[in-house]
């Protein structure tokens, strides 16, 4: 019986020539994440563990990302804990204010993931990874602090539904809005304890950003990981962006599949998912008349330079709407960069924009963009559960950056295609 | 291992933002997670679990962040047991891992109703309920989380596995 690609991965990992859908392995594991949400719980779990060291200094990530620069005292003592770990323990990939970003994002650009890897965070969108063909998943910080300890974790080996892109997506239809009609399709626990591995010839169409958002949202759909075929693209980014050694792992022709979908990216439109859950979908034509009063535009799923790119284009000359607040959060410090030497910023600016330093902030309700009750917000972020943004009567609608700046433009859930 | 007490019931895809939102998260002090757990979708949560040791819940319950303040928090309250038709994959891996005994059962999630006395037993993955007299059977767990779950969580078993070494 042949392997898909996760399953490949894992049995590299596991030491094993094959394995099976629902064999329990132990995987050594090439990135341990955590942020300074789940980090003080891994820690104190660590602790109990009796350890005097990490694995491997180099192998662990810390990013303070969720309630940084910190927001209250309680997050800041949270922080200091976690910084004083990390300086203790000799964690090499701790990122400060400064030179941190939105961990999904940062550790890609840090080449601290590569095609073939196995992977664990402390934080649900580890799935993210997947764009690069390396098999990631989220975990909770107990599993992280055993593994900062081991260098090791148990897997269930997953069953795969495989995703077959076909055609070349219309010009405002992006990764975002593929993942979103996935998940609507599907639902949220459509992929429950499932790989979901995006393969086909519509692929050349997708950049990484793009495959980064989806490969994100895998968990929205339930779904263990979330992982696409390998090419040119990958290849590029990695050699790119990290010296680490990578390889490349293709399903076999005979893997086995619980599902497959066939997906004609031509036929898309943009996506909105409407409050409380992200499989609440509607294309942008359905949506109807939904006043805002927030945009924001960034996190792990919509952070990245294309992303900016692609709101710039949109709000490049228009003006936000009076009484909508936009706020535009690039991903990390090089996104950051990037964008105010494009001239991005001043295109924001100019239209009425706030431009944040990285932070997860809004995207959790954390700071930076809390909703009070009763208020709307178009996002570019992963969730829209029952007060993810701020007040459980607030709402969440979640979009691609098009969508986002076009709503922010015309005060209402908008296509960049209604604009004047 | 056997848990016996009143039931809490809820509906389908029950998220951790709505188990514990992330405004509470700048702590990771158990009480004070336990005194918001669940708030925004049930004011009375920490009231019903003073006399409820079981929460009985829909499908994919737990879904979305990876937050294991959400099986502290609830654990925390008092609730002994979680029965549910089915969990998102990390709430359940969490849950083991701290030593809260959680069970898939989609047939005992259905017909449970709120304050049923229910009795789950871990050994052989029986459920009764003594109320209404009907038992229902689910898949009993494997040996390697029976080590973990006797262990007190993952913590406990990977410090008998640096003993051993």
């Amino acid at each position: 019986m042949g392997m898909t690609m996760t399953q490949k991965i894992l049995a590299e990992h596991a030491g094993l020539s094959s394995v099976r859908a629902g064999q329990l392995v132990k995987a050594k594991l090439d990135m341990v994440l955590g942020n300074d949400i789940t980090s003080p719980v891994a820690i104190k779990e660590f602790m109990k563990i009796g350890a005097e060291c990490v694995f491997d200094t180099e192998k662990i990530a810390i990013v303070p990302d969720h309630f940084t620069p910190n927001k209250d005292i309680k997050s800041a003592e949270q922080a200091k804990f976690i910084r004083e770990f990390a300086y203790k323990m000799g964690i090499k990939n701790y990122f400060e204010i400064g030179e941190m970003g939105v961990e999904h994002a940062l550790l890609p650009e840090k080449g601290l993931v590569v095609c073939g890897d196995v992977v664990i965070g402390a934080d649900s969108h580890t799935c993210t990874y997947g764009a690069l063909g390396a098999f990631s998943t989220g975990v909770g910080s107990t599993d992280m602090a055993a593994a900062m300890a081991t260098g090791e974790a148990w897997f269930k080996i997953p069953e795969a539904i495989r995703f077959v892109l076909k055609g070349k997506p219309g010009k405002w239809v992006s990764g975002k809005d593929i993942i979103l009609h996935i998940i609507g399709m599907i639902g949220v626990d459509g992929a429950l304890y499932k790989s979901m591995e995006f393969t086909g010839e519509g692929l050349s169409h997708l950049s990484m950003d793009d495959r980064f958002a989806m490969a994100n949202m895998a968990i929205e759909a339930g779904g263990k990981n979330g992982i696409f075929d390998v090419d040119e693209k990958t290849i590029e980014y990695v050699k790119e962006h990290s010296r680490k050694a990578y390889k490349i792992f293709t399903a076999d022709n005979d893997a086995e599949y619980v599902e497959e979908y066939e997906i004609d990216l031509s036929g898309l439109r943009p996506t909105v998912a409407f409050p409380h859950l992200p499989e609440n979908t509607r294309s942008i034509d359905e949506v109807g008349d939904i006043r805002i009063d927030q945009v924001v535009i960034g996190s792990c799923t919509n952070g990245r330079i294309e992303d900016l790119r692609m709101a710039a284009l949109v709000l490049k000359g228009r003006k936000v709407h009076k009484g909508v607040r936009c706020i535009i959060i690039p991903a990390t410090q090089k996104i950051w960069r990037q964008a105010m030497n494009e001239g991005l910023f001043e295109i924001f600016i100019d239209a009425g924009a706030a431009v944040s330093t990285p932070t997860c902030g809004p995207c959790l309700g954390g700071h930076m963009g809390i909703l009070a009750k009763g208020e709307r917000a178009v996002a570019t972020t992963n969730r829209n559960f029952v007060g993810r943004m701020g007040h459980p009567e607030s709402e969440v609608y979640l979009a691609s950056p098009a969508v986002a700046a076009a709503s922010a433009v015309a005060g209402k859930i908008a296509s960049p295609e209604d604009l004047k | 291992m056997k848990v016996e007490g009143k039931v809490i019931k809820y509906g389908d895809n029950v998220d951790t933002d709505v188990i514990i939102p992330a405004r509470y998260l700048n702590t990771s002090d158990p009480s004070e997670l336990a005194r918001h757990c669940m708030e925004d979708l049930d004011k009375d949560f920490s009231l019903k679990a003073e006399t409820c040791k079981i929460l009985v819940a829909g499908k994919n319950f737990g879904c979305g962040s990876s937050r294991e303040h959400a099986p502290i928090a609830i654990k925390e309250s008092g609730i002994e047991c979680i029965i549910a038709k089915t969990f998102a994959r990390i709430f359940f891996r969490n849950a083991i891992n701290i030593g809260l005994p959680i069970i898939e059962c989609p047939e005992a999630a259905t017909d449970i109703e709120p304050w049923d006395t229910v009795i789950v037993n871990f050994e052989t993955g029986t459920i009764t309920n003594v109320t209404k007299g009907r038992s229902y059977v689910a898949e009993a767990f494997p040996d390697f989380m029976k080590e973990i779950m006797a262990a007190g969580g993952l913590i406990g078993y990977i410090r008998n596995m640096f003993k051993k070494t």
